[in-house]
């Protein structure tokens, strides 16, 4: 917080004045907290991973280069798969897909969730609840299940998986959005809008949306870091990216039966899916704790 | 003689992480049985002083130097289970707004149980019960079972301030903190309220420290008064020596900028607006606002200085003003009292009832408001005064019966479904305006919107008209490229209005938009709303529960209680001889300093 903002706190005894941080001040305070620098290098770390990988992994993925199950060797750092292929290789790339599909369901999931929930909170009662109960039929369903009950319809297909994750990410995003949009509607500068007969979508999008980007952030990195799990998830069961592609979730479940022999090749990628997710959900927290204001803890 | 009960010596209070002053020397001390009335406006540092007295600082807040003397005994070293013995045992609190100082998950009767339990009050649970059934006689509130087993939501707010005080008075302390105990409320419940206040600070003898920004009130309560500007005291006083020998030039203009019931002058406001901590100019924080200022006045702050028995004042002018120990120069006449243009019709209601949702709030009401005219609609809160502006405007959720025509043509209910011209020729100012500008929207973009949904421009031309609305309300055209939370609260209103001018309305519906302003702020507002009728011949409707305001603005005014008009007239016959007995003790009620 700057000086200013301090003595406000301090110093306002007329309450009930709400003022939404700038984002620079959001960002600065966010980047303050020990969790946030972690939490970004870690992210940004697989990030680097999945992106290079390809350029400067010493073997092509699908290229057999010794005995299935190999121990760690100077051809093949990490060893080799079921099938005699480096697993490094495999490992550099197969995290694009993980990244790429996993931001690409969130960015759905967000769109969907914040126009539903935007509608939803500022629409009459009636509409309000028709859309709330539709997307509590969707919550019925855990993520998992209902991105296989969607694949199991049309097959395994990338665009598929993509959709049906994003989908199963609206109703909650929706909730966080609704929430959000219920209690900045009911600020007279929404109504002052309203007077002068601004359209309803102008009103949700110009003037509602900027005021709700901070839950919504927060929500977007919390929403991530599942989607990274559910995806791996689904390649781990056969139903993301096919072989002979790499992909970290499908290595797991091609490598598990030589857990004892070959250990590399299934804990590594537990390890960087781990850290993919872990940095996603720390950077979330830092963001969180900055915009709510949580008081740092010494140390932490 | 009293004795000394509280002294507090040379207080100076930091922010903790910069070192900024908030409050710099400030020295007060409360004898036995007094009420020492501590005013100042928002951001003054009044209220940062007054908890110092419980040893009690808001996070990020640091006394840094000073004594707080408690009967002799210094408060601010005391260890934690001593201050919390004598927090509520010998000093006691009562904060601005109950409703966030009651929890709301628990009876009223466990909380007040709770502070007899705390401070060990008598001997058993008998004698603690009986103590809490005498303090909810004295706040005058049922002391039954059915009452007390109330949650606070369930209690109005006079009734939830009264639990407060209740509280405050059980362990009979020998002092209590009054933070603006009566701020949020209306007229009435305010001089009830006050009326319980001085009866139980007599009865028990207790000494009080009465925070308030409203000199009215501390006319009505206090015995002596200190006047706090920028974090410092400028002014100390008998009651009789501040309201009528005022020296200190903020007292004086502070003074002036109170409406006035029974005034024929307008009140009047301070130009400029008060510094923050951290923005404070050196010498005498009020030099920059300051008519009198001379050049030592920027250079060197003046010290608090006797300038009559028992007053002191901090002005290095303080000489020269004493002899001339008059008010600032008279402000101009109450609107009434002028010659005005009269325009013809613009906005009538006939048979107005509206409701929101099964209960009414509106009952068959009328009104008439002509063009270069301003209507004051009165009323203490849930009067309904507020849902007939919303009605006028389009804003009212509810059912509507009756007719609302504005310029001959009957109106729809929602202002959606209004025609373009009438939504433009309406426009609404609300209460606060901290919530009724979009946090994210800079001044331009705020003043941009009604140019942009009414008119048809170019930018050049829409920058040349937010820049004349902008010089209508008198302010600058670097505001512009500013968020709201850049702008001071009377800046905000002011864009607030601006933003309504740049629709070019026939009809200004101003809805309290003093209310949550200070009174020198509040002074200026209603200066400019009264020089834009002038100037435009803008109708506006004034709403408000102060009736002192009302004298300064308006030539019509309706008074309202529970949905129905209950006297209608010219503000020359309704507050100078009113007929309704409603009317009577809304005056009656309205606290008035004495002249």
């Amino acid at each position: 917080m700057t000086t200013d903002q301090v003595a406000d706190s301090i110093l306002d005894e007329t309450a009930a004045v709400s003022r939404p941080k700038q984002w620079a001040t959001i960002l600065r305070d966010t980047w303050s907290y020990g969790r946030t620098k972690v939490g970004v290098g870690l992210f940004a770390f697989i990030l680097l991973l999945a992106v290079l990988g390809p350029a400067v992994s010493p073997h092509s993925p699908t290229q057999f280069i010794g005995l299935p199950f190999a121990s760690p060797s100077h051809a093949a750092l990490l060893g080799t798969d079921n099938l005699g292929r480096d697993v490094l290789a495999r490992l550099l790339w197969g995290g694009w897909s993980v990244v790429s599909l996993s931001a690409l369901a969130t960015g759905i999931g967000m769109a969907l969730g914040v126009t539903l929930g935007l509608i939803a909170g500022y629409a009459p009662a009636w509409l309000d609840e028709i859309v709330m109960r539709l997307l509590d039929v969707v919550l019925a369903f855990p993520s998992i299940v209902f991105a296989l009950l969607l694949v199991s319809i049309e097959g395994p297909k990338l665009w598929l998986i993509v959709l049906a994750v994003g989908m199963g990410h609206a109703p909650r995003v929706a909730r966080v959005a609704r929430g959000a949009t219920l209690e900045v509607a009911q600020n007279e500068y929404v109504e002052s809008t309203e007077v002068l007969g601004v359209s309803r979508g102008r009103i949700l999008f110009g003037e509602i949306l900027p005021n709700i980007t901070s839950p919504l952030l927060v929500e977007f990195a919390l929403r991530l870091a599942y989607s990274v799990g559910i995806i791996a998830a689904l390649s781990f069961l056969g139903f993301g990216i096919q072989p002979p592609n790499a992909d970290w979730g499908l290595m797991i479940n091609e490598n598990r039966i030589a857990l004892s022999v070959q250990p590399y090749a299934v804990f590594v990628p537990v390890l960087l899916i781990g850290i993919l997710t872990i940095g996603v959900s720390l950077a979330a927290d830092g963001l969180s704790r900055a915009i709510v204001g949580i008081e740092r803890k010494p140390g932490a | 003689m009293h004795e000394q009960l509280v002294r507090v010596e040379h207080l100076r209070i930091e922010l903790e992480s910069s070192g900024i002053q908030i409050d710099d020397d400030v020295s007060l001390s409360l004898n036995c049985g007094e009420v020492l009335g501590l005013v100042g406006e928002s951001a003054s540092g009044k209220t940062t002083a007054a908890v110092s007295l419980l040893a009690y600082q808001r996070r990020g807040a640091r006394i840094a130097a000073g004594n707080v003397l408690l009967k002799g005994r210094d408060v601010l070293g005391l260890s934690p289970s001593e201050l919390r013995k004598t927090r509520g045992g010998v000093i006691a609190y009562v904060p601005q707004d109950p409703s966030m100082s009651l929890n709301p998950a628990l009876r009223i009767h466990t909380q007040l149980l709770e502070v007899l339990e705390e401070h060990g009050f008598g001997n058993s649970r008998g004698d603690r019960e009986g103590r809490l059934r005498d303090m909810m006689d004295e706040v005058l509130l049922p002391g039954d079972a059915d009452f007390l087993k109330r949650y606070p939501h369930q209690l109005s707010g006079g009734q939830q301030q009264r639990v407060v005080l209740a509280m405050a008075f059980a362990c009979r302390p020998a002092v209590i903190v009054l933070d603006e105990p009566t701020t949020g409320l209306d007229v009435t419940t305010q001089a009830h309220i006050l009326q319980t206040i001085r009866r139980l600070l007599a009865q028990y003898g207790v000494s009080a420290l009465y925070v308030t920004h409203d000199l009215a009130v501390i006319a009505a309560v206090a015995d002596r008064v200190a006047v706090m500007y920028a974090g410092r005291l400028v002014e100390t006083g008998s009651r009789h020596q501040i309201f009528s020998k005022p020296v200190h030039p903020y007292t004086r203009k502070l003074l002036s900028a109170v409406p006035d019931v029974t005034a024929r002058t307008m009140p009047q406001g301070i130009p400029g607006i008060a510094p923050r901590p951290g923005h404070r100019p050196a010498g005498c924080a009020f030099s920059a606002r300051c008519d009198l200022v001379v050049d030592r006045c920027r250079h060197e702050v003046p010290p608090m200085e006797q300038v009559a028995i028992g007053q002191h004042a901090a002005c290095w002018r303080w000489a020269d003003l004493v002899s001339s120990s008059q008010r600032t120069g008279e402000g101009s006449l109450c609107r009434w009292l002028r010659p005005t243009k009269q325009g013809g019709g613009l906005l009538e209601l006939t048979d107005v009832s509206a409701w929101h949702g099964r209960r009414q709030t509106l009952d068959n009401v009328e009104l008439a408001v002509r063009s270069g005219e301003c209507t004051a609609l009165v009323g203490e809160s849930g009067s309904g005064k507020t849902t007939l502006a919303r009605c006028i405007v389009g804003l009212h959720k509810g059912r509507v019966e009756g007719t609302i025509t504005f310029g001959g043509q009957a109106l729809r209910g929602m202002a959606r479904k209004r025609p373009r011209q009438t939504r433009q020729a309406i426009q609404y100012i609300f209460q606060s305006p901290y919530s009724s500008l979009n946090p994210r929207k800079t001044v331009a973009q705020l003043l941009g919107r009604p140019l942009k949904t009414f008119f048809d421009m170019r930018p050049q031309e829409m920058e040349r008209r937010m820049v004349e609305a902008l010089e209508h309300v008198s302010l600058d055209r670097s505001v512009m490229g500013r968020y709201p939370d850049q702008l001071s609260g009377g800046e905000r209103q002011r864009v607030a209005i601006a933003r309504a001018l740049c629709a070019q309305p026939a009809l200004l519906i101003c809805d309290e938009v003093t209310s949550s302003l200070d009174v020198s702020v509040q002074a200026t507002i209603v200066e400019l709303l009264s020089r834009l009728i002038d100037e435009t011949g803008v109708a506006v409707v004034f709403v408000t529960h102060h009736l002192a305001l009302v004298r300064a603005i308006a030539q019509e005014v309706v008074v309202m209680s529970d949905g129905r008009i209950v006297e209608a007239g010219t503000t020359e016959q309704v507050l100078g001889s009113p007929q309704a007995d409603y009317t009577r003790h809304l005056l009656a009620d309205t606290p008035q300093i004495p002249l």
